[in-house]
């Protein structure tokens, strides 16, 4: 009996987390393939003209390409400048290392983008980083390289130094054995924070929002909240299809993640 | 370059793993200079953006006119103005129930409770709820927040048609509820996981224990599952509200409205530094949330100390 009573109390607790995590996303599943598409939730009178809306309009594809340069620029930079500090600091014993590594990992998360918002502005208004893309990413790199350092210096501790040590045996230069032996030995770890940073990006309003003025180099994040018909009302056709394509690269990335890497996101994936 | 003194204590202290790590040959120079482009970029948009803060909130610093260009020095105005400001005190008390409601409670409870009642049922089932809560975290802010948008909507909302409570305003009625609910929504994936986690490292022969025992549920989870994972529970309770906190994702959905009645702290920030162009005001509130923030990490951080030790 009291078994039975506990199935039955478990089963209805599933189907209400379901429901509850699944109602929200049943638009962005109905409504892009909608011919009539509603604010409400409803068996959709399949169609794709929808996505030729999106083709036709002059700021949706282009902010995805800004997305795209935003995040590459980004997850180019965090990647090197990360790689170079993290492999530094986990063989070389620089003084102050110590502290340097605890004082990044606390200012990483106590300055946030939030919190930090009106110098951040000035500073790039000061800059003249104003809307310009290079801006955003300076500043979104600035954020995201200590925890980028702290992912990678783990990975390169975590690597046997034996490979190096042979390769200076046979007469490597520092820079040709980081070149062949340890950038290849701990390539899953940068393409790791490779992919870390495109995530964190590609999801950003804040910055975006706060230092592009010009909707020509928006991304799909900032983009979103523009997209109006002439009688102010959210033109749905538009944001459905655009919602579904820009969350599609997230969604893979996030596949291809837990399938290389296992099912788990590392703790401190998302800040 | 490098003071002779701390390097002779830091060798005596050290010598042989000092030999031993740096098998490339690269050298304290080259090194330095690894670590100087990411350190010059940390410094200039992260940590001096911070500092700056503090000589910011003591100007009358505004976003156009006379003060735009040539801002005076105002001592502890700004911080005294906004220690008086009724906005403030509700925006700290809406924070506090939004990281208390969302975060700490919400997330935290519901995410536990996934995580426990998912230990038992079939995989299949186990996947689908674990797939639906990840991708409730890891689609674009921006995305879900129109889709509570339009699951709140007032007319044609989906909520208001599956109630049957056709023309209820949702978002202006119950402002608060709405961001919490939709928090805990966001960020359960999160505890979800790390409790999962953390209840594979309880182990079994406990459980089994306590079943024989004849304990409850709840007996069992506070005798036989709380003391393997309250370290767990502690870092992710300051995690989850750190990252609560300093949320933007509110402002998309209520912009801090109706009449302030969800303005949040990075919803107020943002309003009167750059809504209102009031910098040196906002630059005082930021300092605010900064200090809110080396609270939370420093807790943080001997929590982490001590759960190792």
């Amino acid at each position: 009996m009291r078994t039975a009573l506990r199935r039955i109390a478990a089963t209805t607790f599933v189907s209400l987390v379901l429901a509850f995590f699944a109602l929200p996303m049943l638009w962005l599943a109905s409504a892009p393939f909608d011919a009539n598409p509603k604010i409400q939730v409803s068996l959709p009178g399949f169609t794709l003209d929808n996505f030729r809306v999106l083709l036709d309009d002059p700021y949706a594809l282009r902010s995805l390409e800004n997305s795209v340069i935003l995040a590459a620029g980004t997850a180019a930079i965090v990647v090197v400048f990360a790689a170079l500090a993290a492999y530094a600091l986990s063989r070389v014993r620089l003084p102050g290392r110590d502290v340097l590594l605890y004082l990044l990992l606390l200012l990483s998360s106590i300055i946030t983008g939030t919190a930090a918002m009106v110098p951040i502005f000035l500073l790039a208004t000061q800059l003249h980083l104003v809307d310009s893309h290079l801006g955003v990413v300076l500043v979104l790199s600035g954020g995201l390289l200590p925890t980028a350092i702290f992912l990678l210096k783990d990975f390169t501790d975590a690597t046997p130094a034996s490979y190096e040590e042979a390769a200076r045996v046979f007469g490597a230069s520092p820079l040709q054995t980081l070149r062949h032996v340890v950038v290849p030995v701990i390539r899953p770890g940068l393409a790791m924070v490779g992919i870390w940073t495109v995530a964190q990006v590609w999801g950003d309003f804040l910055m975006p929002f706060l230092l592009l003025r010009d909707p020509d180099k928006a991304p799909a994040s900032v983009i979103m909240y523009t997209f109006y018909t002439e009688g102010g009302q959210p033109d749905l056709a538009l944001i459905s299809t655009f919602s579904l394509l820009y969350s599609v690269p997230v969604v893979l990335m996030y596949l291809l993640v837990s399938r290389r890497y296992g099912f788990r996101f590392h703790g401190g994936i998302k800040r | 370059m490098v003071p002779a003194t701390s390097t002779r204590t830091e060798a005596a202290r050290e010598p042989v793993r000092e030999e031993a790590t740096d098998v490339v040959g690269l050298g304290r120079r080259r090194a330095a200079a690894f670590v100087a482009p990411a350190l010059v970029l940390i410094v200039v948009f992260l940590v001096f953006p911070a500092l700056w803060t503090l000589y910011l909130g003591v100007t009358d610093y505004r976003l156009t006119g006379l003060a735009a260009t040539h801002p005076h020095f105002t001592g502890v105005r700004n911080y005294t103005d906004v220690l008086a400001d009724g906005r403030f005190h509700n925006s700290l008390w809406l924070t506090l129930e939004f990281v208390g409601g969302s975060a700490v409670l919400g997330q935290t409870v519901l995410g536990f409770s996934v995580a426990w009642v998912m230990r038992e049922r079939p995989a299949a089932v186990r996947r689908t709820v674990e797939a639906l809560v990840l991708l409730a975290w890891i689609l674009p802010g921006s995305v879900v927040a129109f889709l509570w948008l339009a699951l709140l909507d007032r007319d044609g909302g989906t909520l208001n048609a599956m109630l049957g409570t056709p023309g209820t305003a949702w978002l202006l009625d119950h402002p608060m509820a709405c961001i919490v609910v939709f928090n805990v929504w966001r960020g359960t994936a999160f505890s979800m996981m790390l409790y999962t986690a953390a209840l594979g490292n309880v182990p079994p022969s406990h459980l089994e224990t306590a079943k024989l025992a004849g304990a409850s549920t709840w007996q069992t989870l506070r005798d036989a599952v709380l003391p393997k994972i309250r370290g767990h529970a502690l870092t992710s309770l300051l995690l989850v509200s750190l990252w609560t906190f300093n949320d933007f994702t509110p402002f998309l959905i209520t912009a801090g409205g109706p009449e302030n009645r969800s303005e949040v702290m990075s919803a107020y920030v943002y309003r009167t530094a750059l809504g209102e162009g009031r910098l040196g005001f906002g630059a005082a509130i930021s300092l605010v949330m900064l200090l809110v923030n080396l609270l939370i990490a420093f807790a943080y951080l001997r929590a982490l100390r001590r759960r190792r030790a």
